[in-house]
């Protein structure tokens, strides 16, 4: 076991390795220069830049040589960095990354989290009744509305829920994580998140529910066909009794599997949905630090999404091995 | 005979072949053979007669053939197709009554605003200028749904209706192709690692498990930013954007197709294969491959849904198909800013998410009943 992790871990090392080249020679490739617009706006200040400052400011920020070397040296330089535990520092304003990256961490985090629970509490009960039911009225209309929603666009469902019960109903505020100007510090700003957060919540698990419970449906089948579940009708069970008992608990492993591979995920943020509800988590932050060709932030943000997928497929690996006796490894 | 002819229709749709009842019924008069008796189907027709006996698969099958015929055949009687001139430049006829995809409806008010200076000059004499300023309020912007625009026009004087259709021809063109190039990607670079295993298998996944781990939207972007640094047309780039999304997609198609075959290179008509000598592409491409098709198609069709959705999320960043140009999610993309809009104009940015609605779930229905009617274990 020990050994299988310690292998999975060095593979993470490579994967991540090779992640970083690409999206490094990419961002090196975009046109949206940085430094440019640094030294247009100083030239628009009145005091023309000297060649000498322009050249110390490319040479500063390591974006001196655009050859293939010099891209290549740039990256190195960055990797040594990140070996340091140092992400850099934002073009922008200077913030270090992992700053950055920590401040808006938790807004997404609680959405992410509290729709990935909502999302199980909902799925895996429409998923069980549909599997059940098979054919029935019931599965037709769990499974077409959960269709629409793996169906709806986030951005447009997103702003369907802002404009009827924010604009239209004014039940919830249109936008933001909390209102400019309150008071309120610590609990007393509970219900003030609540009610911000409510509907981005919502879009993101009226959207994710359809997945999950197609899934627990299907394993629910597969489950539902096999020979115990005869065997357990034939000794006279109650249908409930071998449904939750029998039946339910091993559609459980993939249940528990896709968790732990969800984990990670929960730290990324959600860019679109972010993006329509005007929230500033990290999905929303890195858009618009993304469209500013801010080098340092967009390697260290990527590099921590990828590092997330990549904790992720692992731990779900694990976790397979863990929960289900019959998977052995090699 | 007339009674001994039972065919597959049974009333309930219970069973594909009835063999049982035909040998049962036929007991009477023996000489008639059974193959005159039973009406035997080819895997395709039980394939199509399952997928058909579904009500969502019909369902999806005309929501998507009716958005095929709405954006591809329907400029053809709605729009001004307009002609192009020299320029290369597509010109419309104003007075036709129809609307094209970029033909802006100028038929606003031009509003004048007449203001007067007085002053003194070094002659003492009074000097009065007046200025009059001409507003050009010429596109007929917002208009409410109408004869003359069925859906109104946009914030721009675009008729709605019009750029709906021309947005559908780009989002399910867009899809297809992308789906093509991913599957062919996918089912070559994943066949090979199927196939010859060891260092092959070995390097195809790692380069999979990396690609894998590249975030999606963060990685467009920064392609989106280079191909506008290289000039490309607004018209062309998302189809390059959808390319280039495709060289990181393929990943899943690529796994499944490896894990098909490598179950079934064990099998043994693979090892008659191999003691025919058969060379190893006519192996793979048409002993292996066509094996993994049903897998393959249900995965194809469920990624066009995907890919519809990826596109019009591209769009609607501003990524995808630009202004002036229609796409569904750009036309969604003005209520980001504009929350007039979103309030008060829902026939400006509602039917493109209807529209986007509508084609992925068709795509979905279809996709599910083709895995229904494909897999021999799901009896009806």
């Amino acid at each position: 076991m020990l050994k299988y992790i310690l292998k999975r871990l060095g593979l993470a090392v490579v994967i991540l390795l090779g992640v970083s080249l690409i999206i490094y020679f990419l961002i090196r490739l975009m046109p949206v220069d940085f430094i440019q617009s640094k030294i247009d706006a100083m030239n628009q200040g009145g005091a023309a830049v000297p060649e000498e400052t322009v050249k110390n400011m490319y040479a500063m920020y390591g974006l001196g040589d655009d050859s293939f070397l010099g891209i290549l040296k740039g990256y190195f330089n960055w990797l040594v960095q990140l070996l340091q535990g140092n992400l850099g520092e934002t073009f922008k304003n200077g913030i270090p990354v992992a700053q950055i990256i920590k401040q808006h961490m938790p807004v997404s985090f609680a959405i992410s989290l509290v729709a990935t629970v909502f999302e199980f509490m909902i799925a895996i009960p429409l998923g069980i009744t549909a599997a059940t039911h098979q054919y029935s009225l019931r599965d037709y209309i769990v499974t077409i509305l959960v269709m629409v929603g793996i169906s709806l666009p986030s951005f447009f469902f997103g702003n369907m829920l802002r404009d009827l019960f924010a604009y239209k109903l004014g039940w919830f505020p249109s936008h933001g994580e909390i209102s400019a100007g309150g008071s309120e510090s610590g609990l007393a700003l509970l219900p003030e998140y609540f009610m911000h957060l409510f509907l981005p919540i919502l879009t993101i698990v009226i959207l994710s529910i359809g997945g999950r419970m197609r899934m627990t449906r299907t394993n629910m089948l597969e489950v539902m066909s096999s020979d115990y579940i005869r065997t357990a009708r034939a000794k006279g069970l109650g249908e409930t009794k071998v449904i939750y008992k029998h039946a339910f608990r091993n559609t459980l492993i993939p249940v528990v599997t896709s968790l732990a591979g969800l984990l990670p995920s929960l730290f990324s943020g959600s860019i679109i949905t972010e993006q329509v509800f005007g929230i500033q988590g990290i999905g929303n932050v890195a858009l618009d630090y993304m469209n500013r060709g801010d080098i340092p932030f967009i390697m260290g943000y990527n590099m921590f999404l990828a590092m997330l997928s990549v904790i992720g497929v692992l731990l779900a690996d694990l976790m397979y091995v863990i929960v289900d006796p019959r998977v052995k490894i090699e | 005979m007339e009674e001994n002819k039972i065919t597959a229709t049974a009333p309930e749709g219970e069973k594909e072949i009835s063999t049982a009842d035909a040998s049962a019924r036929s007991s009477k008069d023996t000489e008639a053979p059974l193959d005159k008796n039973v009406r035997l189907l080819s895997p395709t027709q039980m394939v199509l007669r399952r997928f058909f006996r579904s009500r969502l698969s019909i369902i999806g099958l005309i929501m998507i053939v009716g958005l095929f015929l709405f954006s591809f055949v329907g400029p053809l009687f709605v729009a001004d197709l307009g002609v192009k001139n020299e320029m290369g430049i597509l010109e419309y006829d104003p007075n036709n009554g129809k609307w094209g995809e970029i033909e802006l409806d100028e038929s606003g008010q031009v509003e004048y605003t007449t203001t007067e200076y007085t002053y003194v000059n070094e002659n003492g004499e009074e000097v009065t200028i007046r200025q009059t300023v001409e507003r050009r309020l010429k596109d007929n912007f917002l208009a409410p749904p109408s004869s003359e625009h069925i859906l109104g026009t946009d914030n721009e004087g675009y008729d709605i209706f019009v750029r709906l259709m021309y947005g559908g021809r780009i989002s399910l063109t867009v899809s297809f192709i992308a789906v093509f190039v991913i599957t062919v990607l996918g089912v070559v670079l994943g066949g090979f690692a199927g196939y010859f295993g060891g260092v092959v298998d070995n390097v195809i996944m790692r380069i999979c498990d990396v690609l894998m781990c590249l975030p999606g939207i963060p990685i467009l972007l920064i392609i989106s930013m280079l191909l506008d640094a290289a000039g490309i047309d607004a018209k062309y780039r998302i189809y390059l954007l959808m390319i280039y999304l495709t060289l990181f997609s393929w990943t899943g198609t690529a796994r499944l197709v490896r894990g098909q075959i490598l179950s079934l290179r064990e099998q043994e008509y693979m090892v008659a294969a191999e003691a025919m000598g058969f060379s190893t592409p006519r192996k793979i491409f048409k002993h292996l491959i066509p094996n993994v098709m049903p897998q393959l198609i249900v995965q194809m069709t469920l990624s066009l849904g995907s890919m519809i959705l990826y596109e019009a999320t591209l769009s609607y960043l501003n990524l995808g198909v630009k202004a002036p140009y229609a796409a569904w999610g750009t036309m969604i993309n003005i209520i980001s800013t504009n929350t007039d809009i979103l309030q008060n104009h829902f026939n400006v940015w509602g039917p493109a998410g209807i529209c986007i609605v509508i084609a992925v779930l068709g795509f979905n229905f279809v996709g599910d009943g083709l895995r229904d009617a494909l897999d021999p274990k799901m009896r009806r």
